[in-house]
């Protein structure tokens, strides 16, 4: 009689991928209907396009390299990098940039190096970069909020209609890293745009992601340790250098909490799981750098907003935090590295 | 030590062993100065002229200098070779000499022609040395004007431009625009470019070479190999 051979682990919890990118894609619900409440139709156009231009270069490039297409799309992995990149670029991104992104967060960012699990980077923001870096004018015009159409939208994004002028606006981390004259008072008294804390619409996107990113937390599909680790650091680092409301101000706390991509980052970006440091420990010094950089670049980088740059560097050193930061294996004692001195 | 065959050479510097896709020497001015057609073939053919020379000259005085200093003489004659070329390059694309301003001095310390020197020349005649300079120089060239083109067009959509720095005022119209309403992909001019340029192009050499590799192996006859039990010890009733 032949037994059946069978290692653990004996329970396991079906496509346990796939329903992590469904939730994490679930988790990002209020972020969407916040961006269009505010900014039209731009964003969720944005959101259909990216994704069908990433499941088209996932599938072509998985076909290249003769792996199981089918196999590899419904892990939803591509979708998820898709509708991160849709909400981190402006709503109404011509639809090339869309493509230019969304092709390099997949092909550079993710199947170079090997696919799922594989990359160093976080895709998205490798995306990101790319299309930052290379159309600064593009990036930069995120519109004033107001209600679009989704024709409009349409025609706005596939070049049809050219953008009306005066649509675009600086948003309140532009404005602030090129104020040199006015008060935080004027300077908010100038733009009603710019609401209560961190630009009218940013705060509500922003405020929009948290609610998801707690979602998320509760169904632990990750620890508190990287996304808190962020949020801190850069609290702590603006009341630190928070020179108050004069000209030369970097802004408040508040306003950089709740500005600029600060939660879409401390909750969809930062915990990402392959590309961030392992261990709880290390996690937590991973959100920390990536506060400490989004706040230094901030205030006095090139820049209005640093969290893609703050995540990629701090994902350049996620292996050195592991290799300092490795948890105690039951049973042994604390290791000593280095030298030891005296022996 | 059996000299090397002039069309083995040939291959080496050209293919097989190409100081730029394969032995990955002299990657500061391959990455620095390729940002545009013009930058790359003026500083490829100062490289190439350089290699050549100081390949000649160091095989000319290999019998000469002791062993022990060889590396030391060796880097004396490419600085006095590059010293020409750049006083050279001063006076006759002053402009171009401008543009790459600190590569140029900076041949001197091109590990690809320290590397010939001390690896082919020192052994070899002053034929093959001279032979050798030529075809790493093109081979080096190859790719540095391989990565300048493709930055060129992706980053701004024009091909060729500035050649009159190079060719002289009759060049000023070679500039091919491929793209007229393109906007530039600034990346691809930023030095990022370079770098993923480079691996896209080490990529499609890696490629190429395993499919030559698989073809030659198709081509060969199958060797049959009749399996046949040996007896080794004992007697099998």
């Amino acid at each position: 009689m032949a037994l059946p051979r069978i290692t653990s682990p004996h329970a396991k919890g079906s496509n346990r991928t796939q329903r992590v990118m469904l939730r994490v894609l679930l988790a990002t619900v209020p972020g969407i209907i916040a961006l269009t409440w505010l900014f039209g139709f731009g964003t969720l156009i944005n959101l259909i396009w990216a994704s069908a231009c990433a499941l088209g270069f996932e599938a072509l490039i998985l076909a290249l390299r003769k792996r199981p297409v089918g196999f590899f799309l419904k892990d939803y992995s591509a979708l998820v990098t898709a509708v991160l990149l849709a909400l981190a670029l402006p709503p109404y991104a011509p639809w090339w940039l869309t493509l230019v992104a969304t092709g390099f967060a997949i092909s550079f960012g993710k199947q170079l190096y090997g696919g799922l699990g594989q990359n160093p980077f976080n895709p998205a923001m490798v995306g990101y970069v790319v299309v930052l870096v290379s159309f600064p004018v593009e990036m930069t015009s995120w519109p004033a909020p107001h209600m679009v159409g989704p024709l409009d939208a349409v025609q706005h994004i596939f070049g049809l209609a050219s953008l009306p002028d005066g649509w675009a606006q600086a948003t309140a981390l532009d404005a602030l890293k090129i104020n040199k004259s006015l008060t935080i008072d004027e300077l908010w008294m100038q733009n009603p745009a710019f609401g209560r804390f961190g630009g009218a619409g940013a705060e509500v996107v922003n405020l929009a992601f948290l609610l998801g990113g707690i979602y998320l937390l509760r169904k632990r599909l990750f620890t508190w340790h990287a996304p808190i680790g962020m949020l801190a650091a850069l609290a702590i680092m603006s009341l630190l250098f928070w020179n108050g409301s004069g000209s030369d101000s970097h802004g408040s706390p508040l306003f950089h909490l709740l500005s600029g991509a600060t939660m879409l980052g401390a909750f969809f970006i930062v915990t990402d799981p392959v590309s961030g440091a392992t261990s709880n420990l290390g996690r937590l010094l991973f959100g920390i750098g990536v506060g400490v950089l989004v706040y230094v670049i901030r205030a006095w980088g090139g820049y209005p907003d640093g969290v893609a740059f703050g995540v990629l560097l701090m994902n350049l050193a996620a292996p050195t935090i592991d290799y300092y930061t490795r948890p105690r294996t039951y049973g042994h004692r604390k290791p000593t590295r280095g030298f030891k001195l005296g022996e | 030590m059996a000299s090397t065959s002039y069309r083995e050479i040939t291959l080496n510097g050209l293919w097989k062993n190409n100081p730029g896709l394969v032995q990955l020497l002299g990657l500061c001015p391959l990455l620095g100065t390729s940002n545009s057609t013009v930058n790359a073939l003026g500083l490829a053919l100062a490289s190439a002229l350089v290699l050549i020379c100081s390949n000649t000259a160091v095989s000319l005085v290999r019998g000469v200098v002791n062993t022990a200093v060889r590396l030391p003489a060796f880097v004396m004659i490419i600085a006095a070779l590059t010293t020409c070329i750049e006083l050279l390059m001063q006076a006759y694309t002053y402009e171009l000499y401008q543009i790459l301003g600190i590569f140029i001095p900076l041949i001197t310390t091109n590990c690809v022609i320290l590397g010939r020197a001390d690896a082919f020349a020192a052994k070899n005649d002053p034929g093959r040395a001279a032979y050798d300079g030529l075809m790493m120089g093109l081979g080096f060239a190859a790719v540095l004007v391989s990565i300048g083109a493709i930055r060129e067009l992706l980053g701004t959509g024009i091909l060729f431009a500035n050649m009159q720095l190079l060719f002289g005022p009759a060049a000023a119209n070679w500039k091919i625009t491929l793209f007229s309403d393109y906007q530039g992909f600034l990346l691809a001019i930023l030095p990022p470019g370079a770098f993923i340029v480079l691996g896209l192009l080490i990529a499609g050499k890696n490629r190429i070479d395993s499919i030559l590799a698989e073809r030659a192996k198709a081509r060969q006859p199958e060797v049959v190999v009749q399996s046949r039990r040996v007896r080794v010890t004992g007697v099998i009733e």
